[in-house]
């Protein structure tokens, strides 16, 4: 929608305040080049404010523009530097005759030079740095972003990858399991290291550290790290098999952090952890630690609901899975749709290819809204995490594939019989499905029948269907897309 | 104390039926993937490299022949650890998609744990299969 507005010549520079669409951020004939770094934006703008200015406004105040002409920008290649909104869509059902304030989805282009390369935090810092308190919007959501191989090659991506992460650890055509340690916190660093050995001796692959364990009085850090090893290594003597848990290395400053990485790595752990909280430099620096020390970084996703579940406005959780990928991490939480936390089906499988895909499609339904080359970046394995039992098995697998890792903290841990018949009961539960699946059943259906057959051998799954057997979340989510089926996105 | 070593896709069911390990190389087969038979009497979880019952089957389309692989190498290694493995050579993969223990000694001795302490509280660990002590063959 909408005609092309700039203003050209001495007009342009004259001194004061001009329309942000007049000043030449928004060019409706502008075709976005192969090299430029492309945004979806949702923007609500403010009661008669017209949604191309708005939109105009976006690509000026996430580049070059401020809230006066500038004589300034004719000392610079300003046309270049300028991102272009080029593309204005009413989203469906908003705006009059509906309950919601008119919303758009706009697009804007920036070129490559607008940003340093290999730094997440000199992009981000331009594309939702200053924009999303601008007073003329009522709300602005950034849903998705396209980039352009150019500048991804400049980034390391995930430090090891899921095909060598699974290379490393031995485990091959099946999702890994995992548990998180609970109560997450207050247990001492012996008592802690009990959990983890019964879960890993019982058939887990991993167990976890919660976001929020760092080095609290009940437990210092060194403590659970020295337990959680001894715990690991005995289940490895076991079951004859590579066993991890996520050593949380997050802490106040980086030198820490890297300390408590090292602590880890002389111990022998294959992987740590950190929060999101800590910042995007800080996990760009820790991938490029991990990938120097042959080391899985797991990220928690702490934080991220407080900026990705409104749908008008914030950073949709898609765009945080592609930085991450950018930025090297490895495992990222990224919804179980079946579980207790937010996630709606389409919006999680757009999700999941954001982490998983080689050369990921536009998929409107999905909430991704343009291809995208990933540049030979690893693949980033997506971690399933939050209300979810051995009694859903036919569904996780159903949805999330076999490149993922299930983790069931609860469901293990809360099993009537114990850690370690929780973590036999979730294994065979797996297996017994994978089995199903790769023999052509409709797991889907038959999924229940499935799982009551093979607990007839496995005490610890009858334990566990009979205790979960109804529970579930069926709660409407609320970051669902909403998208046009007709518009085709622009290359 | 015998343990049973967990490796593979399918350690924690009952051991497959030759019909069951069809069905699953029909699924391999299927997906363009080409399976191989590997043995070894040494089930350290890093031995990587276990011995290679012949090239991978790139080419074999028929399940019931590469059972007829199977058989061969468990009837010249009944004590040892058979496993099977297929592999995808998609771009992006080109690694394995299945990998799972058809075969295995009548006894797992299992592991011994061998704990060195260091400084501080520190402990060196390393993973001793108990029947790794005999020379390779008399293992099992």
């Amino acid at each position: 929608m909408g005609e092309a507005l700039e203003v050209k010549g001495a007009e342009r520079y004259k001194s004061g305040v001009m329309k942000y669409s007049k000043m030449g951020y928004w060019q409706p004939d502008y075709e976005p080049k192969e090299t430029d770094l492309i945004c979806c934006f949702r923007i609500t703008p403010q009661t008669g404010v017209d949604p191309i200015e708005a939109a105009a406004a976006v690509a000026g105040e996430s580049s070059t523009a401020t809230w006066t002409v500038v004589w300034t920008d004719r000392l610079t290649a300003c046309e270049l530097y300028r991102a272009k909104a080029y593309r204005v869509d009413p989203v469906p059902n908003t705006g009059e005759g509906t309950d919601r304030d008119a919303e758009y989805f706009s697009y804007i282009a920036y070129d490559l030079d607008l940003f340093e390369a290999d730094s997440i935090a000199n992009m981000t810092a331009s594309i939702i740095g200053n924009v999303f308190g601008f007073k003329p919007l009522k709300a602005l959501r950034l849903e998705d972003m396209r980039i352009p191989v150019a500048y991804m090659k400049t980034f390391q991506g995930p430090a090891t990858g899921v095909v060598v992460e699974r290379e490393r650890l031995d485990k091959f055509g099946r999702p890994l399991l995992g548990a998180t340690v609970k109560p997450k916190l207050g247990l001492s660093g012996r008592n802690y290291g009990r959990v983890v050995y019964e879960a890993l001796k019982g058939g887990l692959d991993f167990t976890k550290d919660d976001e929020n364990i760092n080095s609290q009085p009940f437990m210092h850090w060194r403590d659970r790290f020295l337990y959680s090893m001894e715990a690991v290594n005995r289940a490895s003597a076991m079951t004859g098999e590579i066993k991890g848990t996520y050593l949380n290395i997050t802490a106040a400053t980086m030198e820490e952090m890297y300390k408590r990485a090292e602590f880890a790595r002389e111990l022998g752990s294959v992987i740590v952890m950190i929060d999101l909280v800590i910042g995007y430099t800080a996990i760009q620096s820790m991938a490029k630690w991990a990938r120097d020390n042959d080391m899985i970084l797991h990220l928690h996703r702490a934080g991220h609901s407080t900026y990705t579940r409104q749908k008008t406005h914030g950073v949709a959780f898609r765009v945080i899975a592609k930085w991450m990928r950018m930025a090297g991490v490895d495992h990222i939480h990224a919804g179980t749709v079946v579980g207790k936390l937010e996630g709606d089906p389409h919006a999680i499988r757009g999700i999941y290819d954001t982490c998983l895909s080689t050369h990921q499609e536009m998929r409107l339904e999905n909430g991704i809204f343009f291809d995208q080359p990933w540049a030979s970046l690893n693949k980033m394995m997506p971690v399933a995490s939050g209300g979810i039992h051995a009694g859903q098995m036919h569904q996780l697998l159903t949805y999330l594939g076999d490149d993922v890792v299930l983790q069931f903290g609860g469901g293990t841990i809360g099993h009537p019989q114990g850690i370690e018949a929780g973590a036999i009961a979730n294994r065979v539960a797996l297996e017994c499905m994978v089995l199903a699946r790769n023999e052509g059943r409709d797991i889907w259906n038959e999924g229940p029948r499935i799982l009551q057959d093979a607990a007839k051998n496995c005490t610890p799954l009858q334990g566990a269907l009979d205790v979960w057997k109804d529970v579930s979340f069926n709660y409407e989510s609320t970051d669902t897309p909403d998208f046009v089926p007709q518009v085709t996105a622009s290359a | 104390m015998s343990i049973r070593i967990t490796q593979g896709q399918f350690s924690f069911l009952p051991e497959l039926t030759d019909e069951q390990i069809k069905r699953q190389l029909k699924y391999a087969i299927d997906n363009d993937w080409a399976v191989n038979v590997e043995y070894t009497d040494d089930p350290h979880p890093r031995n990587t490299y276990w011995e290679m019952w012949g090239l991978p089957m790139f080419d074999l389309r028929d399940p019931a022949g590469i059972l007829l692989e199977i058989n061969e190498c468990r009837k010249a290694f009944p004590e040892h650890y058979v496993r099977i493995s297929a592999f995808d050579s998609t771009r992006g993969v080109e690694s394995l998609k299945m990998s799972f223990i058809v075969n295995r000694p009548g006894e797992e001795p299992g592991f011994r744990l061998q704990r060195t302490e260091v400084a501080g509280r520190q402990m060196r660990y390393s993973l001793h299969a108990y029947a790794a002590d005999k020379p390779s063959g008399e293992r099992y």
